[in-house]
């Protein structure tokens, strides 16, 4: 197997009983794997809740670091719309010329650097950095905070061997505070300044409304991004003709986007609770329990992809679920995307070959299910045109 | 070339000609409100959803079974529904109206 493949570790079960069941902290999750179970539960938002206590739906479950509700994400409709009217327009901005002119500036620097060295640790040393600096233009504050937040490391919200950290947690609650009290004294254009100028229903946000959905920003497309990014730089590395194939068609890089992203995976599941007594698969779940929708196990479902376990970069029908479905489809989805365009584009006119030097894998544990969702370490050396 | 006229939620009329590409695109390059088109057409955001008049269908064709079961689940689905990323602008589409579909 090659050392950039992500194996699908759900097969077997998606096929012979549609679902798995993990134990997370004695709250139990049964977690949905088929492609049109998947849709079909997340739609269902009366009997498969995201609006429960704050951080339960997250897997693993986060009820015991955080009280802030992260919104829209965890709010059900209706009162979900409202919220989401809100911030959707902020996060289309990266679809703007000026956003993409300085998205593509950034990915262009940080690309010429890494060809001049002769071997780069990718996840802290390139996709951390991208992602770090990109979230500055997400959220129209100075590119130099981007440094600060590099130096929070990878694993801010949780530590390596320690799901749950919440002291690590509170460093970043206690930053998103002091910058929305600074917003407060001198309102500017940042998210910040946003939200406190946002009402709903005619009320103004809340102090702990505009953080639960800055907590959102920052840690939905966190190790997410920096996954995506990662398992693309392994990818490339494995097969360079693909890099050769995008670059001689670039009107290819929206469905390679695409691709990547269904065969990554990068959010391996989302967690919902249980209204009332129901079955998934013919399987009993009860109230006040928890299901998962496992968007990693959909995304290679054969019933709808044909050889799901390959890259087809120009893959033409692609119903993936990777920025998940209904409702609470990703708020970051464009950002991501347009991060991942344009260093699919930077990297095929740039680059000719990537050589992979180490690797360390980031092997997710989901009790029966063992997955691969990227890397802890990937030293690389980048080759230039 | 086909002349393809949307009329967007709000009931303004946008006429537009196209000759090759999917309706999506050509919604999405001229800016059609309500067309958004986030997975650049590979039928996995369902941002392009319309209404084709019962009229116009035959110039369509039929939604795979891929688009069916992503419409199945849309709030706003109904018999007339198609997602116009997997709509290819040709001839025979000319003259047809589409109504941008409501989206949450």
């Amino acid at each position: 197997m090659k050392k950039s493949a992500l194996p699908d570790p759900f097969e077997t079960a998606r096929n012979t009983k549609g679902y798995g069941e993990m134990n997370d902290q004695n709250d139990p999750v049964t977690m949905i794997l088929g492609h049109k179970d998947v849709r079909k539960c997340a739609h269902n938002w009366k009997t498969f809740q995201s609006g429960a206590t704050p951080g339960r739906i997250v897997v693993p479950s986060e009820v015991n670091i955080r009280d802030t509700r992260q919104i829209p994400f965890e709010v059900d409709p209706p009162e979900h719309k409202g919220y989401r009217a809100i911030v959707e327009p902020w996060f289309k901005r990266p679809l703007e010329a000026d956003y993409t002119a300085a998205l593509t500036k950034q990915i262009n620097a940080i690309v010429d650097e890494v060809l001049t060295k002769d071997a780069v640790e990718v996840v802290e040393g390139f996709s951390l950095r991208l992602q770090s600096r990109a979230l500055t233009l997400l959220l129209n504050t100075p590119y130099e905070e981007a440094e600060t937040w590099i130096s929070w490391g990878t694993h801010v919200f949780r530590s390596e061997g320690n799901a749950l950290d919440g002291e690590k947690a509170n460093i970043l609650y206690d930053y998103i505070d002091e910058n929305i009290s600074k917003a407060i004294e001198n309102p500017g254009n940042d998210l910040y300044s946003m939200l406190l100028k946002a009402t709903l229903d005619g009320k103004k946000l809340t102090r702990e409304e505009i953080k639960g959905v800055v907590v959102l920003t920052f840690s939905g497309g966190r190790d997410t991004i920096v996954n995506a990014v990662t398992n693309a730089i392994a990818y490339f590395a494995e097969h360079p003709k693909s890099l050769l194939k995008l670059k001689n068609e670039p009107e290819i890089a929206c469905k390679a986007v695409e691709e990547l992203i269904r065969y990554f995976s990068p959010l391996t599941h989302m967690g919902r609770v249980v209204t009332g007594d129901t079955e998934v698969c013919e399987h009993a779940v009860k109230a006040d329990s928890r299901i998962s929708l496992c968007w990693a196990s959909a995304n290679r479902d054969a019933r709808v992809f044909e050889n799901p376990n390959e890259v087809i970069l120009d893959r033409k029908i692609n119903p993936h679920v990777g920025f998940g479905f209904s409702h609470h489809n990703c708020l970051g989805a464009t950002h991501a995307r347009q991060i991942m365009n344009i260093l699919v584009n930077t990297l095929a006119e740039k680059v000719t070959s990537i050589d992979i030097i180490d690797y360390k894998e980031n092997i997710e544990d989901l009790d029966e299910f063992k997955r691969k969702v990227g890397y802890d370490k990937l030293t690389v050396k980048f080759n230039g045109q | 070339m086909a002349k393809i006229t949307f009329i967007t939620t709000d009931n303004k009329t946008i006429t537009l000609e196209g000759t090759s590409g999917s309706v999506m695109q050509l919604a999405v390059d001229n800016s059609v409100p309500g067309i958004d088109g986030d997975c650049g057409g590979v039928c996995s955001c369902a941002t392009c959803h319309v209404h084709v008049a019962p009229e116009h269908q035959t110039k369509t064709g039929e939604a795979t079974e891929i688009e069916t079961d992503m419409l199945e689940l849309n709030d706003y689905a109904n018999e007339q529904s198609r997602l116009c990323c997997q709509i290819e602008i040709s001839d025979a589409l000319d003259g047809i109206v589409l109504q941008v579909a409501e989206s949450d």
